[in-house]
């Protein structure tokens, strides 16, 4: 479960959310859509409770948090196997040296085959493709069982099979699991078929509801402040913005929240 | 001839009470800056680790200015520097970088200082060789017990922090979000690192102490997989060159008679073959690697 009630956050001379607002009942496969510098990351922060809200508040429940931060460059010479990684994510909180232990090894061993990392729990890690460190990292933050999964970006510099893989694994842990999970991405279409919810950013401003309530060219348009188009392609519902789309510099761009929910 | 067996075991090398204070405490320093050494080479802190050893000259020369042991002036010359760089330091590697920059010119120019008063106003027209490249045979008996137990502190603090600096390595939001005080813990690093580039700046010098604390680490991290292998290769590597640097310098009397060569400058040369080996292995194993697939 989340909740964003009222949230307002901003730096000096710069706000970034304004009035942002959602719930997602257990279970939910979230998209956090917006451009880059829309707000995502800080969004995220401050869920994690990385950062103080101006305004508004939010609430987890209970169960903990996971996360899978953005942009993680782990070296090629790092001495640290995929498995280290995940046991990390039991205890790398705690003071002094790990001791050998059944039950963490098999805490580990288990996440890593939930995750489909199980074959090369054993490489180092900055070896690993991108998309096999992005399992390795989603296994870091599962392997406490939360009950909440915060990814930021977790698509960027993936390549196409690697983008469907992870969606995939969330969208499997989602339905199995009962996690909620919360992704961050500037591109909604490769999450379309398995998101649930939405939360569009964009100016500061916020549109949440269900796929079909806010992926409408009318909502959508209303939110970026120049049109946007919505199509069908073979099935699947693409998100464009119009050719020669000017921005439109209404009031949308520079005043108040009008659109906080979708009826 | 020259049989290295037989020096070994002969009176002199073993016989030495200068070669017993080289031997316990470059092997300490080795020990201490080839563990660290794994955490600064994740961290991506090899400059502040140069920057810091630099930095402890100065205080290197105020001892010898003040009449002070060595390790008290290197030490706290290298601990005040870590806790300026931290408190001014950001977690951004770029930032870091900076801010390590700026504060080893000022410590450089601290050195200069004191390095010019050493040789114009004391008797240690020797200070600068001695504080930048070492003295291994020349450090007092007296230091050594002193040193010994700073380095059980340095290595405490390791075991102590062994988690939380692999999971800030990783991550350092991942840290914070599950409770860890990165800035804190960063500090204590830091301190940490300031104990061991005191301990091999005392011993191999502060110029070449970087030496110590990389080479080893680096080598290391080629050849293993996991964080506490990697720790106990680059143990047994600095201790190895360290040992070997200082039997290779006992020996260079018997080569060019009254004129022995300089240990700090075998002990580098010994990390520097070893690095190179690593690379030739790791390719190596990459080509095979290559070739099955």
């Amino acid at each position: 479960m989340l909740s964003v009630d009222s949230l307002s956050v901003g730096f000096p001379g710069n706000q970034v959310l304004q009035d942002v607002n959602f719930h997602l009942p257990q279970g939910s496969f979230c998209g956090l859509i917006g451009t880059n510098g829309s707000g995502k990351t800080t969004l995220l922060r401050t869920i994690l409770g990385l950062l103080r809200p101006d305004k508004g508040k939010v609430e987890t429940g209970d169960g903990g948090i996971g996360y899978v931060p953005q942009k993680i460059q782990l070296d090629p010479f790092m001495p640290l196997r995929a498995r280290d990684v995940v046991a990390l994510g039991i205890d790398g909180h705690r003071l002094g040296v790990p001791l050998p232990s059944p039950s963490r090894r098999r805490a580990v061993d288990s996440m890593l085959a939930e995750v489909g990392a199980a074959e090369f729990a054993n490489r180092r890690v900055g070896d690993l493709s991108g998309g096999q460190q992005q399992r390795i990292m989603i296994a870091h933050a599962l392997v406490r069982r939360p009950r909440l999964l915060l990814l930021d970006e977790p698509l960027a510099n993936l390549d196409i099979r690697s983008v469907a893989e992870v969606i995939a694994l969330l969208h499997k842990l989602v339905v199995e699991q009962k996690i909620t999970v919360l992704v961050s991405a500037h591109d909604m279409n490769p999450l379309l078929p398995v998101m649930n919810q939405i939360v569009y950013l964009a100016q500061g401003r916020s549109v949440s509801g269900s796929v079909e309530e806010v992926v409408r060219s009318s909502v959508l348009s209303s939110l970026y402040g120049y049109h946007i188009d919505v199509i069908q392609v073979h099935g699947r519902v693409l998100v464009v913005a119009a050719v020669g789309a000017e921005p439109r510099t209404t009031e949308m761009a520079h005043g108040p929240v009008h659109v906080t929910s979708i009826p | 001839m020259f049989s290295p067996a037989k020096f070994i075991t002969a009176a002199g090398f073993f016989h030495n009470s200068a070669v017993h204070v080289a031997l316990a405490i470059g092997g300490s320093a080795a020990v201490v800056s080839a563990i660290v050494g794994v955490f600064t080479v994740l961290r991506a802190q090899s400059f502040a680790g140069h920057a810091l050893a630099d930095i402890s000259s100065a205080g290197g020369s105020a001892a010898l200015l003040f009449g002070l042991p060595p390790l008290v002036g290197f030490l706290a010359m290298a601990m005040l520097a870590a806790s300026g760089m931290e408190v001014v330091g950001s977690r951004q590697i770029r930032e870091r970088d900076l801010v390590s920059g700026v504060v080893l010119g000022a410590g450089l120019g601290v050195t200069a200082l004191f390095l010019y008063l050493d040789v114009s106003m004391t008797t240690a027209s020797n200070a600068a060789n001695m504080v930048m490249f070492g003295s291994m045979f020349t450090m007092a008996p007296e230091t050594m017990i002193p040193a010994l137990w700073v380095a059980v502190l340095a290595l405490a603090m390791c075991v102590l922090l062994y988690r939380p600096l692999l999971l800030i390595a990783i991550d350092p939001d991942i840290a914070a979000i599950r409770g860890l005080n990165v800035r804190l813990i960063g500090l204590l690093y830091l301190l940490t690192l300031s104990i061991a580039v005191a301990l091999s700046a005392m011993t191999i010098g502060a110029i070449l102490s970087t030496a110590l604390l990389i080479g080893p680490a680096a080598t290391a991290i080629r050849w293993s997989r996991r964080p506490g292998s990697a720790m106990v290769i680059a143990s047994v590597i600095a201790i190895s060159a360290t040992w070997g640097g200082i039997f290779l310098a006992y020996a260079s009397f018997y080569w060019t008679p009254n004129h022995g060569w300089p240990v700090s400058f075998f002990i580098v040369a010994i990390i520097f073959l070893a690095y190179l080996a690593s690379g030739r292995t790791t390719a190596l194993a990459r080509l095979r690697r290559a070739m099955a697939g």
